[in-house]
């Protein structure tokens, strides 16, 4: 690709993700593989993909759908998410403080992270101390996006993810697609296949029906469960109050990872705190409902420091920047961290649909994913995939009358597109879209310019046969590869006033 | 790069704190509070504790305990497939346990169950076996029960959810875990309408434990279809004692 | 009433039938419709691309052009279009205000709460539901995102649809997903578009309608497009188009457009 279209280049990737098989890991979970045009048009051509995907997202929408529409106070409660969420914003170091004290007072360690690096640094360190070189994990987007995992490896420290969608991601060496369900791009078949293919204690027999995928997972975990010494988990919430920390989850390794071994690490972004224990009530009732379409997930557990003989004795809180506070001077950034992480947007957004997860070369994908990893990574300049996410939407709004908390994603999108065009204008030659578009604005900006522009049109004509035009030159030809246009009429409607109404300057 | 940790987790905090103000004090200085929604209530310093309109229900139609909150629950634990037994008040409660827990072998009590539960489980020809925080049964023995017997902190109708808060009478959380199936005994005045409701009883001592509870546990990560039963009790009981 | 038109870009150069129907359709209802001669676009295109300098011009040119409708010289501004009805209601202001120009921004606000798309003015303003209008054919609507979600015009097309004479309704599958245009979403990422576009077309045609209609003629660009490269046989046509046609002098029906 020569032709410049204002979109960003090819980045050379740091290591690239594998759709299938056993493969290496990127180097950056916020940015790897090609840009989006280029993932998608690859991801669009492989229609088992496109199934999975399109089973999958019809089916969480319409439980959604369901489950939302018996909430009579479903509106106001979105309002009080937003609101919350606001507070938390713009009194962060404040609660995250009353949240630190909290914390220690019942016994737990917190520890500050600035980025990737030093959380996996103070993670590995804190395993080490304990002499295990296995740990279980709970899943979590926070440890995904430091891509732990790796860093522990590379200690000799073995984690295991616990979550059936993460081990399955986990087992096949690939890298999630979805930020609920890591493996919704997987259908029964490919699942079984890779359980055969990496679970050593797999019954050869095993069919694709998913309760006996589901039971092979859970005799898979179990010993693994009971002889874990150390866990790794994520949060969904930190009450600043009350020092309160709670997990939401469905299968139950959740609990096994806060209960069972002795102890337990949290890794949380700074931003998922709530100020009050009552907050809790809003987010309760908005989470469940949109992130897996149920009017309650099977287990929340919540955790308050160490409770004596019960549960880990040991509670360490890694608060993870990460990119976070860049984020947060930026009043895009500030809204994208209002983000609970249900995943609704992903469900309704028919761009994510067709292409999937892996296309947005980022641990968040979908419409959140394409204003919160540029965001998080400071993505701006044109050789960096991030970039071209801010144009993987056709602005069609299905996210944001979903988000539970109320995250204008469209309007949040077209202001990063405008940075990007900013951003561009110091290059010495402007691109394609760079031109037309001021030419555009000439033309567009005065009727004495825009009429007889229109009328120009009418020399489409020539290029039409039957009422249509079916090729055109580029870069037109992007549209009529694959959909025809109509032949431009014999008169604009600016001349067909004139005609029968008169010119009468009414303006 | 090996910095001594405590110095280097010390570093982390001033920074990431300094980063937050200098983020939201914005380029020049000034406090960019939150989007534009929050009253500046103090000088210099927007206060958006005031901008959270709680415009949602805090409170059901319903008292708790109702009948109507009783038909709600049960038909949404129906829905997560969890079987409920009715039981009128608690003169019938052994009765009811004994056909229950017909069949069960082993079975594990909080120390602090209602002990005319604990004799029915036992009349039932359950060898009954008690598990405290001071003495606890091993992770071995608890795998090895067949069912727990419980009580609960609070239930939730709207969503058939069932909350257990360490209390005397559900006991440490792993006792709810590792046995196969949870025999769980609600009565009808711990029933409540909404979430709210449930978070205001259960804030007079958040710092416990606590596991909610919404059916059998399941997943949803094979084609978004719901399977009950990976690594929580494949089988939930819920006792409804309706007085 | 005394109502201005805006053409919109697409309507004045590609779509004149449009707005035409609109004026024919006011005019039949009684009303006087102007065309403000000054009136060029309303800057969407420019404004979701990001090119918002560049849109700052447009939208002045539009502000300007229907600023009279703030002293009275009209009762309201008519769209035929739920996109550009929702650019200016939802991006000119903040798009003046954001570059500085919060002078314009506050005209820009002032014009908008005047500015109804098409169905908007006929049901809310005119208090009209059923038009008048006559058209035997099986019609199917797609709703439209932003007519849907930036805008919220609701069931007001299908309540004015289900009033016209010998018209028979049909419900179109996944009505309320993209049909996969965007804009320069189109180009950027054809094939994304594209492969959405084949499931509303695929969606279009197991309804057996003769018609599609919806309140916006970019989004018939993008789905008539589709239908003619397939050969499906169905007629894309503006709600104003068939709101104007009466049993005297009814719509054609026939090509992709």
């Amino acid at each position: 690709m020569s032709v410049d279209l204002g979109m960003p280049g090819v980045w050379a990737p740091k290591g690239a993700a594998q759709t299938s098989g056993h493969g290496a890991h990127p180097a950056d979970p916020l940015r790897w593989g090609p840009t989006f045009p280029e993932a998608a048009a690859e991801a669009l051509g492989d229609r088992q993909l496109r199934r999975n995907l399109a089973r999958a997202t019809s089916t969480i929408r319409g439980k959604r759908a369901a489950v939302v529409g018996e909430v009579t106070d479903w509106e106001e409660l979105r309002d009080a998410g937003r609101a919350i969420k606001t507070r938390v914003m713009a009194e962060l170091p404040e609660l995250l403080l009353q949240l630190e004290e909290q914390v220690t007072a019942r016994g737990g360690t917190v520890h500050w992270a600035r980025d990737a690096a030093e959380a996996n640094r103070i993670v590995a360190d804190l395993v080490k101390a304990t002499g295990e070189t296995e740990v279980v994990k709970v899943k979590s987007m926070a440890t995904q996006e430091i891509g732990l995992n790796e860093a522990l490896a590379e200690e000799g420290i073995e984690a295991v993810e616990t979550d059936l969608a993460e081990l399955i991601v986990q087992l096949a060496g690939d890298m999630p697609s979805h930020i609920l369900v890591p493996a919704i791009h997987r259908s029964r078949a490919e699942i079984r296949e890779i359980f055969l293919a990496r679970m050593d204690d797999v019954p050869r027999e095993l069919s694709d029906a998913p309760a006996e995928l589901a039971e092979a997972a859970r005799l898979h975990l179990r010993r693994t469960f009971l002889r874990a010494k150390v866990a790794i988990s994520g949060a969904n919430f930190a009450v600043a109050e009350t020092g309160t920390l709670a997990v939401v989850e469905s299968e139950g390794n959740g609990r096994m990872c806060l209960t069972l071994p002795e102890t337990l690490i949290t890794v949380m972004g700074i931003e998922k705190l709530v100020p009050t224990w009552r907050d809790l009530e809003v987010f309760l009732q908005l989470l469940p409902r949109s992130s897996t379409g149920e009017r309650m997930n099977p287990y929340t557990s919540m955790w308050t420091g160490v409770t004596k003989g019960d549960g880990p004795q040991a509670f360490h809180l890694v608060l993870l920047d990460n990119g976070r506070t860049r984020a947060l001077a930026d009043d895009v950034g500030r809204a994208a961290l209002h983000c609970i992480r249900c995943s609704a947007c992903l469900n309704v957004c028919p761009v994510y649909e067709r292409v999937g997860g892996h296309a947005y070369g980022s641990v968040y994908p979908g419409p959140i994913g394409a204003i919160l990893t540029p965001q998080l990574t400071g993505a701006a300049g044109h050789g960096d995939p991030g970039s071209s996410l801010p144009y993987a939407s056709t602005l069609c709004g299905a996210c944001y009358d979903v988000c539970p908390v109320k995250i204008d994603i469209p309007a949040l999108l077209v202001d990063l597109r405008a940075r990007q065009v900013d951003g561009d204008r110091r290059r010495i030659l402007p691109g394609a879209w760079d031109v037309a578009m001021r030419g555009a604005s000439w033309a567009m900006s005065s009727a004495k310019r825009f009429a007889p522009a229109a009328r120009s049109a009418r020399l489409g004509r020539l290029l039409a046969r039957d009422g249509k035009i079916r090729s055109v030159p580029f870069p037109g030809s992007l549209w009529t590869r694959s959909r025809d246009l109509p032949a431009p009429p014999e008169e604009t409607f600016r001349d067909w006033w004139s005609r029968t109404r008169g010119d009468g300057d009414e303006a | 790069m090996r910095r001594r940790r405590n110095k280097a987790t010390t570093d982390a905090r001033t920074e990431v704190l300094d980063r937050i103000r200098a983020a939201l004090a914005g380029p020049d200085g000034v406090a960019v509070g939150g989007t534009g929604e929050d009253p500046a209530t103090t000088v210099g310093r927007p206060s958006a504790a005031d901008a959270v309109v709680r415009h949602y229900r805090s409170t059901g139609v319903h008292e708790p305990g109702s009948p109507a909150l009783i038909e709600m629950l049960t038909d949404r634990l129906a829905d997560y497939r969890a079987v409920v037994h009715e039981v009128a008040d608690a003169s019938e409660l052994p009765a009811a346990l004994r056909r229950v827990l017909a069949g069960v072998r082993t079975a594990v009590v909080p120390p602090w169950l209602d002990s005319a539960w604990v004799t029915a489980a036992a009349g039932a020809g359950v060898a009954v076996r008690t598990d405290a925080p001071t003495v606890p049964l091993s992770t071995e023995a608890l795998e090895s029960v067949e069912v727990v017997l419980t009580g609960a902190r609070v239930a939730i109708a709207e969503t058939g959810t069932i909350v257990l808060d360490a209390g005397p009478d559900q006991g440490r959380r792993i006792i709810t875990l590792l046995p196969d199936r949870h025999v769980c005994i609600v009565r009808a005045g711990q029933v409540v309408q909404t979430v709210p409701e449930a978070i205001a009883v259960l804030g007079r001592s958040p710092a416990r434990p606590q596991t909610w509870i919404s059916g059998p546990s399941a997943t949803s990560d094979i084609e978004l279809t719901r399977v009950e039963g990976v690594h929580g009790p494949r089988r939930l009981d819920v006792v409804l004692l309706r007085s | 009433m005394r109502i201005a038109l805006l053409a919109t870009c697409i309507g004045e150069a590609m779509f004149p039938r449009a707005p035409r129907a609109t004026v024919e359709l006011l005019e039949r209802l009684g009303h006087e419709v102007v065309y403000p001669q000054g009136q060029a676009c309303c800057g969407q295109m420019h404004v979701n691309t990001g090119y918002f300098t560049e849109a700052l011009p447009v939208i002045r040119n539009h502000v300007e052009a229907f600023e009279p409708v703030l002293d009275g010289a009209w009762d309201a501004v008519v769209v035929p279009s739920g996109s550009c009805t929702g650019s200016i209601r939802h991006q000119q202001a903040m798009v003046a205000s954001r570059l500085g120009d919060e002078a314009l921004a506050t005209r820009a606000a002032r014009v908008a709460d005047r500015t109804y798309e098409l169905s908007e003015l006929l049901v809310d303003v005119l208090g009209t539901v059923d038009v008048g209008a006559y058209f035997p054919h099986r019609v199917t609507l797609h709703p439209t995102c932003h007519s849907l979600r930036m805008i919220r015009v609701g069931d007001r097309p299908q309540r004015l649809l289900r009033a016209v004479e010998d018209l028979e309704l049909v419900d179109l599958p996944s009505a309320e997903t993209c049909c996969g245009f965007g804009g320069t979403f189109s180009l950027k990422n054809a094939p994304t578009s594209t492969a959405m576009l084949e499931d509303k077309v695929a969606a279009i045609r197991s309804t057996g309608a003769e018609v599609v209609t919806a309140g916006d003629y970019s989004c018939l660009m993008h789905i008539g497009g589709g239908l003619s490269r397939e050969g499906a046989g169905v007629t894309t046509m503006h709600l104003a188009e068939i709101l104007a046609s009466t049993r005297e002098t009814p719509a054609a029906v026939g090509g992709a457009w």
